[in-house]
């Protein structure tokens, strides 16, 4: 029978061949026995006459273990041999674990760039009928969507709220409302609970650190780096510039939350004609204090002038390299590394996750709008079509279904040839929306950028197996379910 | 395993089920289920940013006429005369048909 290979890529780290296959997600490392067995079969190799060329020496045993592994790591197969369909959907109705509140839908900067108020907005101003959209959130819709999350959360031991905007702090008032509520029904129901929370900082009081701090929020900071760049976009609407604003009031949270709350983190969005990543990683962690610093570009349809051009993207990259090479060095020397990218990746390499859909949108998150209706995540609320319901109905469950089915990896035709497929699944839901009108659609013009970035993590996973591979096995135990809990249920 | 060893948690797994002779040990190696596992909204940052795909399927070719040059075709100018010929096809697969003649 003729035996061919799947999809994958190889590569080496620390002087050690490595081998990514697709299919299945697994990392092997290889040896030259190894090696010369998968260039046997590289191009397609018929398995009898292989073995009709072993002698019966022991190192026969040996290479035919090779094979066999190879098989059982799903990267060898027998020609035409079709895998089995994926299941479109997990069992429904999916528990929730996360729910997003869009506690106000207004902010008080004008960052040029924001999808929420741009040309690249989704969300419709005006209810069907109309009437305008309430623009904060009431306490008594946030209690519902708690009522909602814990209803809706079976099985999960552990659930996380998360407020978002607009700019949250905005509506304090709800936020605090609900936090004291979610906790009295988090000891009711016997579940753990978390709290995270998006903010520009310009509205930090030590009044509202002291709150965040002491329900041990995860806060994440919206700020661009230096004062150059965070006024360069992020500006109050008269047009001034938000650094001298936000950088007393983030040192006075960084300091407030050493060693209570989990660490705070800083999410930069990057624009055409930003700073270097490293300079704006150096500022961020050196200046200010940021325990991580996540990187994103920005969203946009194509042509706005603060989209990343693609030489500019190259040039990104190159920054995320240097940044990944210093984080790798961390690694293997036992320290902490604030570059938020590059361990979300490695994270997700070393569980394996091989993604039916890129991100939980409508699996176990959900966004909240304001007034209660229910969005695949907190950018598609008040999006008409993309609503799945409100709390006093419920999920609409046929809804959601049916944009699960649409966006599985197995409906994204661009996908079944990418070897990085396994860890982007086509890549976020908006993103697609605002560049193809279809969540469904793979974002096909990430697809150069998603492949060099996976290339530069295998390469980092690698040498931090050869380095140092227990930092792997803490590193999942950072954050995060493992993948197999998920597996779990398929199986 | 002597001379192929799993590395991360997935090659561990399979292994290790394979090795017990347990049937979901091909399921794992084969099927894509559940998403990421990490769910901080505000960081959508994976994805990245980037320039055009790949060939396939087919009607992307017709942008490898002029950004990689190696199919024989002739598209228009893109550079200097017509920077906006294919604007109007965001997505080859669906908008194909979009893009329109150009006119000297």
């Amino acid at each position: 029978m003729r035996y061919v290979t799947e999809l994958h890529r190889r590569f080496e780290a620390g002087g050690v061949p490595f081998i990514y296959v697709s299919p299945s997600a697994s990392i092997l490392a290889l040896d030259d026995v190894s090696t010369a067995v998968l260039d046997h079969f590289a191009t397609g190799a018929d398995l009898e006459e292989w073995v009709s060329t072993q002698g019966e020496e022991e190192e026969f045993a040996e290479r035919y273990e090779v094979f066999e592994g190879l098989v059982t790591q799903g990267l060898l197969k027998p020609e035409g041999e079709v895998a089995p369909a994926a299941e479109p959907l997990p069992p429904m109705p999916y528990p929730l674990t996360t729910l997003v509140l869009n506690v106000t839908n207004k902010c008080n900067l004008a960052c040029t760039y924001c999808y929420e108020f741009g040309e690249d907005k989704l969300a419709d101003a005006l209810r069907k009928n109309g009437d305008a959209r309430r623009s904060r959130m009431s306490s008594d819709t946030a209690r519902k969507s708690i009522d909602f999350l814990f209803e809706n959360s079976a099985g999960r031991d552990e659930v996380s709220l998360t407020f978002f905007g607009g700019e949250t702090l905005l509506n304090f008032d709800t936020i605090r409302d609900a936090v004291l509520y979610a906790e009295e029904r988090a000891l009711e129901c016997g579940k753990r609970l978390g709290f995270a929370l998006t903010t520009n900082a310009t509205l930090l009081t030590d009044e509202i650190i002291d709150f965040l701090v002491t329900h041990r929020f995860g806060v994440n900071v919206s700020i661009d780096g230096g004062a150059g760049d965070q006024d360069r976009h992020r500006t109050f609407k008269s047009g001034k510039g938000t650094y001298d604003e936000i950088a007393p009031r983030i040192r006075r949270l960084i300091e407030a939350n050493r060693g209570e709350g989990p660490p705070i983190g800083a999410r930069v969005t990057l624009t055409e004609g930003a700073a270097s990543v490293q300079d704006t990683y150096e500022h961020l962690v050196e200046e200010l204090g940021f325990y991580q610093v996540g990187f994103a570009p920005v969203t946009s349809a194509p042509g706005r002038d603060y989209a990343l051009a693609d030489t500019s993207m190259d040039a990104l990259l190159d920054g995320f390299r240097a940044l990944a090479d210093d984080y790798v060095e961390a690694a293997i020397n036992d320290t902490h590394h604030g570059f938020s990218n590059i361990e979300d990746l490695l994270r997700e390499l070393h569980q394996g996750v091989n993604k039916a859909h890129p991100c939980g949108a409508g699996l176990g998150l959900l966004g909240v709008s304001t007034e209660g209706d229910l969005g695949l995540c907190h950018r598609f609320v008040e999006s008409g079509e993309h609503e799945v319901g409100d709390l006093e109905s419920g999920i609409d469950q046929e809804k959601r279904q049916q944009f699960l089915r649409d966006g599985h990896i197995s409906n994204k035709p661009e996908c079944q040839t990418c070897f990085a497929r396994p860890h982007c699944s086509g890549g976020c839901y908006h993103e697609a929306q605002v560049r193809y009108g279809d969540a469904s659609h793979a974002n096909v013009h990430h697809c150069d950028w998603v492949r060099a970035w996976t290339d530069l993590g295998l390469e980092a996973y690698g040498r931090i197996a050869v380095g140092n591979p227990k930092f792997l096995d803490r590193l999942d135990g950072k954050q995060g379910a493992p993948a197999g809990a998920a597996m779990e249920v398929e199986v | 395993m002597k001379h192929l060893k799993a590395i991360n948690q997935k090659a561990r797994w399979i292994e290790e089920r394979s090795s017990r002779g347990d049937p979901s040990a091909k399921a794992m190696a084969d099927i894509p289920f559940g998403c990421s596992t990490q769910l901080d909204p505000g960081w959508e940052v994976d994805s990245g940013g980037g320039t055009y795909g790949l060939c396939t399927p087919v009607e992307r070719d017709l942008y490898d006429c002029y950004h990689a040059c190696y199919w024989p075709a002739q598209v228009p100018d893109v550079l200097t005369n017509f920077p906006d010929w294919s604007s109007s096809c965001g997505a080859p697969v669906h908008d194909w048909s979009k893009i329109d003649l150009v006119f000297p």
